[in-house]
């Protein structure tokens, strides 16, 4: 069977001038319907390169990705993007950015009364239609990264793509935030493919875990399963041996056998 | 997020404790007063200095010219000589023998119309500049050096092209004033950041609504510091223009009352000039910070 989005072979250089940097190496990583994975590495590895490369922001040097058996190789809807750092427009109120998506997206489907709703729903799954006609500026970081999610769910993606979107926010928001996407990977049952660095996010969130070496050429080392029953409870996960396993394995592969040698 | 579940209960706790401090009721009128007395005495520490630094400014210009031998008019006489034209800016004899409201008019809808050609040609022209790198290498050049030429320059060569006072007062404002437009709508433009276009890209957005929804507002900021350098400089641009090319305006009045040697009025001309693009600035400020949710600089 073939998988449901397949990233096959992928080489990836950056080419300035005489110098050719090679950043991706060979990279093949499959993702079945309806499964969470988090792909984790040190900081410079090419995480980001190959999730843009998945959202088509980036293009290949080599290989391919396939979503549901057809080559994608430029952005759209179907891979939509929570982004690192939010990127919501902050011209626009918290419902207007979702909203700019469901019209783009749902334009021709959906009535402007359903779009309305949708718009509103999708505010409600992440908890923040009360900040409905709020300006980015004015929310914290965390609601940001929600109400990011909230854009990224109302298109209705294939694949839901995760740039560390929880990477700048402190320990306790993060966490809510995790439960949050749990909770709706539970109830929507979205495919999701997430970067991070945080081991912990990782072993608590995935069903597999695909573990990057260092760059340059970076390529995926090893690729955990975490069999793990859902639903998922933090505190009950704190003493399981699976986990604390899961874990481990994880750590000796980024802390012992590859080690980030330059200074972060 | 579960905090609103956990939170009335120390709330309903600390509550009782606070309303009774706040229940002292002779305390408000007093707070109150003092609350205008620190707005008046801020409004005073605004207006006080520019009100005593223009008094000792007409103080010394009266002295100035109060001798014997001044080729300028001191402040008392600039007001009994213009007090017909101060009292009343709207009279119109016929020709151009009008009240200054009339000439200053004149001059606005002048720039009026000049000023809003540079502003859709420059903001298309600087998007064009900000998003296509050719366009930029292949106008960049030009603009650079023709936006250093004086706006009086212009004035001869448009005359001869358009025949007209008219016309030709009007291409100098366009000409004058759409340089930092372009200017500034094409740095705003190329400063848009990558996120936004990556929000585009995924969402694909046509080229028309790309440009609505995400160039226009994100790069309004840039785009309103240039108009307003522009609404400026087409302020400077039309009382120059306007003395040559003759016919109603604040210009040309100033002209007139030279050629006359009507000193009293030229000062009081130079007086509204200043005024009315002070208003032009300001207004053009409003509009940036009322579009721009406070974002651009005022």
């Amino acid at each position: 069977m073939t998988p449901y989005l397949r990233i096959d072979h992928v080489d990836k250089s950056f080419i300035r001038g005489a110098t050719e940097t090679k950043v991706l190496r060979d990279v093949s990583l499959s993702v079945e319907k309806g499964q969470f994975v988090c792909i984790i590495g040190h900081s410079g590895c090419g995480k980001t390169t190959l999730l843009n490369i998945v959202a088509g922001l980036t293009t290949v040097s080599l290989g391919g990705v396939l979503l549901e058996g057809r080559e994608v190789n430029e952005p759209g809807p179907d891979r939509a993007v929570v982004f690192q750092n939010h990127s919501l427009l902050p011209w626009l109120t918290v419902y207007e950015n979702v909203r700019l998506a469901v019209d783009k997206v749902h334009a021709g489907k959906k009535s402007r009364a359903e779009r309305h709703a949708w718009t509103l729903h999708n505010l409600d799954l992440v908890q923040m239609s009360h900040a409905k006609d709020k300006r980015p500026a004015e929310i914290s970081g965390g609601m940001k990264q929600r109400v990011g999610l909230a854009r990224a769910l109302a298109m209705e993606p294939k694949v839901l793509l995760l740039d560390e979107p929880f990477g700048a926010l402190d320990a306790l928001t993060r966490a809510h935030l995790q439960d949050s996407v749990m909770a709706l990977h539970q109830k929507l049952g979205n495919t999701v493919l997430m970067i991070t660095h945080d081991v912990d996010e990782a072993v608590l969130l995935s069903d597999r875990i695909a573990m990057m070496t260092n760059g340059p050429a970076a390529q995926v080392g090893e690729i955990l399963d975490v069999p793990l029953v859902r639903p998922r409870k933090r505190l009950e996960l704190a003493a399981n041996a699976i986990y604390l396993k899961c874990r481990q394995r994880v750590l000796e592969f980024l802390y012992e056998r590859h080690r980030f040698v330059e200074a972060a | 997020m579960n905090m609103p579940a956990v939170k009335p209960q120390p709330a309903t706790a600390v509550t009782p404790a606070i309303a009774k401090v706040l229940r002292l009721e002779p305390r408000r009128p007093k707070f109150s007063l003092a609350r205008i007395s620190t707005v008046a005495h801020d409004i005073a520490s605004r207006v006080v200095p520019p009100v005593v630094v223009i008094a000792l400014v007409l103080l010394v210009w009266e002295l100035l010219c109060r001798k014997q031998g001044a080729t300028l008019p001191p402040p008392s006489r600039v007001i009994s000589d213009t007090w017909v034209l101060i009292t009343d800016p709207f009279f119109d004899n016929g020709g151009l023998d009008k009240g200054l409201f009339w000439h200053l008019i004149a001059s606005l809808q002048r720039v009026a119309k000049g000023y809003a050609l540079a502003c859709i040609a420059g903001v298309a022209l600087g998007t064009l500049i900000g998003q296509s790198t050719w366009a930029m290498r292949g106008l960049d050049p030009i603009f650079q050096v023709l936006r250093t030429v004086p706006p009086l320059a212009w004035l001869p060569l448009s005359l001869a092209a358009f025949r007209d006072g008219q016309p030709s007062a009007i291409f100098v404002i366009f000409i004058t004033s759409i340089w930092p437009i372009i200017i500034n709508t094409a740095v705003g433009i190329r400063n848009i950041p990558q996120d936004y276009r990556n929000v585009a890209a995924v969402l694909r957005l046509n080229p028309l609504e790309f440009f609505w929804k995400i160039m226009i507002p994100s790069a309004a900021p840039y785009i309103f510091t240039g108009l307003r350098i522009g609404i400026g400089l087409s302020w400077l641009a039309i009382v120059a223009a306007e003395m040559l090319i003759g016919g109603v305006g604040i210009g040309f009045f100033i002209w007139d009352a030279w050629n006359s040697s009507h000193i009293s009025e030229i000062m009081l001309a130079l007086i509204y000039v200043g005024l009315v693009g002070f208003v032009l600035d300001r207004i053009v400020a409003g509009i940036a910070h009322v579009v721009t949710h406070g974002t651009a600089a005022s």
